[in-house]
């Protein structure tokens, strides 16, 4: 999957990767983050 | 010379309310969209006896060190404790009754009406509150019904039938809602219990503490402040705290780390000699999880409010403490990044290089100790066991231990998660009452509390925030202070 | 997943189209990353959300994934997820999100 150019939305979590940093990596590959978000489970 | 500042004692509480699941939040609303949950939440809600055997809750006050619940198979609700308590070294558990009667002993503005025989099992359930038993009055049920019938509330159940209501206190203002109420009022009721039972375990009169601290997660105060009002003196007023005054600390889920450090600088600066933090429980939270629960044919767990209160002042002043070391207390700041290394090097490495000391020097870490029984169903994983693995990849990244020890160090410095899923109370201070325990048999020395807050869930910032304590046993201090 | 955002990625979905939209996880634990896979592919299978039954079909891959990760900046990766590369069952999650996704 190339990531250049592609809409991506970000589902991160806090105890993972959170959905800002998913945004930075994304955009680092070419991709355009359209949605990112951070759940919290408890 | 200025006080050095140490944890005196702790005092956890849980309060069983089966009834109050259907108030919680997520019930609240997916009872509406599908009134047949209503049922299935209750037919799948524990009994009483079984709560108080139940493992993660003997732990929580106190019967069962967390290392005994690592050997403990799961299912943990099917592993029973035969001989459980409901009275621990530093917790107690108490009936739906008795929380129900807390909550009217601690309603002042005779919000709530409970009938008779709930106010005599209430009553019957609960000591130690002589001063004010008097304001558990049961109507009878006409009466009860005539309130419920020609006022705006939500109707409390118990054992089965409608035994009480409690009422909106102001028809256009959603702040003073009932159901806002009863979030608030449980909160009160629950950190009253935490706080009694503190002051029971000290040698301190109620008239001796100075400040009240109450870090819970619910939002007292009307339209026009919301969320910005104060549960401190409230909780404190019904506990005879007469010569204290108080403020509220807000941070989502470290906020009680928060409130302890403020409470340690507090006393360290010679302003308060003695500091209470206190947390009531989180109405909301209760049966969070239930759907996740129901489709896994598991009991719905999350049936308890939790509490918790800790007596801060100077050291050896009631007491072998454990101290705070003021000195390591640890902060992600603002421009740190949210990224896990990012927030695992300034919360727990960059305090410990500051002092000279290695991840290895800390003998235990408390973490978000959410009860994993709780949590996988639904997904979320078990939250101790993610946060410990990280901090031991933290390890492995500075060369303190090899790839193939972060088991160990898990196994080793970590332990099983025990609390309930209650926002604020999880977050590394239930293992509080265990560490004093342990520092006073000798056979804990140095321990380190992180917390984390998910700021972004008010959608305000979408930063995360967290804040780390080491508490530390006297002697070792002394040794190497 | 949260309902608010399985709302959020409907309404992008209906609005702009699944064309070229791909989603990226960032799950430290397999059931959970298997969850959000399963939701943006078959469907909210918890039943509660605005996807329930709603086969979106949108490719999904977790950040960890090898062909993910040599599409970012080495540094930048490093910082935000090398410690969960070390911490958390990789091959456990990769093979649950594979499994919705193909």
């Amino acid at each position: 999957m190339d990531l250049t150019g592609r809409r991506v939305v970000a589902i991160g979590e806090r105890e993972g990767v959170t959905g800002p940093s998913l945004k930075l990596l994304a955009e680092s590959a070419g991709a355009d983050v359209v949605f990112s978000v951070t759940q919290c489970f408890v | 010379m200025s006080p050095t500042p140490a944890i005196l004692h702790a005092s956890y509480a849980l309060a069983h309310a089966p009834d109050l699941v259907r108030h919680g939040s997520k019930p609240v609303r997916e009872i509406a969209r599908d009134p047949s949950f209503l049922p299935r939440i209750a037919g799948s809600l524990r009994p009483w006896d079984e709560v108080v055997a139940y493992p993660p809750n003997q732990v929580f006050i106190g019967n069962l060190a967390p290392e005994d619940l690592a050997s403990i198979p799961r299912p943990w609700y099917e592993n029973r404790i035969d001989s459980a308590a409901t009275d621990g070294p530093f917790g107690r558990m108490v009936t739906q009754a008795a929380l129900y009667g807390l909550m009217k002993l601690c309603d002042d503005f005779d919000l709530m009406a409970i009938d008779g025989d709930l106010a005599e099992q209430a009553g019957a359930d609960l000591v130690d509150f002589d001063h004010r038993m008097d304001r558990i009055t049961g109507v009878d049920p006409a009466e009860l019904r005539t309130v419920a019938e020609e006022s705006d509330g939500l109707d409390l159940h118990h054992e089965g039938r409608r035994a009480g209501f409690i009422r909106t206190a102001h028809d256009q203002d959603e702040a003073l809602a009932a159901s806002v109420l009863l979030e608030n009022l449980a909160g009160k009721a629950t950190a009253v219990l935490a706080l009694s039972d503190l002051l029971r375990r000290s040698r301190l009169g109620a008239g001796e503490i100075d400040y009240l601290l109450n870090c819970g997660e619910e939002a007292v105060g009307d339209r026009y402040q919301r969320g910005g009002g104060s549960l401190s003196k409230a909780v404190g007023e019904v506990v005879g705290c007469v010569n204290a005054t108080g403020s509220d600390v807000k941070a989502f889920c470290s906020a009680p780390v928060h409130a302890l450090i403020a409470a340690g600088a507090m006393v360290a600066a010679g302003v308060y000699r003695y500091v209470v933090v206190l947390g009531g429980g989180s109405q909301a939270k209760l049966g969070m999880k239930f759907g996740a629960h129901l489709r896994n044919g598991v009991p719905v767990m999350e049936d308890c409010l939790a509490s918790m209160a800790f007596l801060v002042g100077p050291a050896g002043a009631d007491g072998d403490g454990m101290e705070l070391r003021l000195d390591l207390a640890g902060k992600h700041p603002i421009g740190a990044g949210s990224s896990p290394k990012a927030v695992y090097e300034s919360l727990v490495v960059e305090p410990l290089v500051r002092a000279g000391l290695s991840m290895t020097d800390i003998d235990k870490y408390a973490v978000e100790m959410h009860n994993p029984e709780i949590t996988e169903p639904g997904g979320s994983g078990d939250v101790p066991r993610m946060n410990y693995r990280t901090l031991a990849a933290m390890a492995v990244l500075r060369r303190e231990i090899g790839r193939g020890d972060m088991d160990p160090f898990v196994a080793e410095r970590g332990m099983p998660g025990f609390a309930p899923t209650q926002g604020h109370i999880p977050a590394g201070v239930p293992y509080l009452g265990h560490a004093l325990e342990a520092m006073r048999r000798g056979s804990l020395d140095r321990a380190m509390i992180v917390a984390k807050g998910s700021l972004f869930l008010g959608r305000m910032t979408q930063l995360v925030d967290g804040v780390s304590l080491v508490v530390e046993r006297p002697e070792v201090t002394r040794r190497h202070g | 997943m949260d309902l608010e955002d399985q709302a959020n990625v409907n309404r992008l979905a209906e609005t702009s189209g699944t064309d070229g939209m791909v989603v990226l996880l960032g799950q430290p634990d397999a059931n959970s990353a298997g969850l959000f896979a399963e939701t943006v592919t078959r469907g909210d299978p918890t039943w509660a959300g605005p996807l329930a039954g709603v086969p979106l079909g949108l490719p999904v891959y977790h950040v960890l994934e090898p062909e993910i990760k040599e599409q970012m900046d080495g540094d930048l990766y490093d910082e935000h997820v090398g410690l969960m590369e070390l911490s958390a069952d990789v091959d456990e999650i990769i093979e649950w999100v594979a499994v919705y996704r193909d």
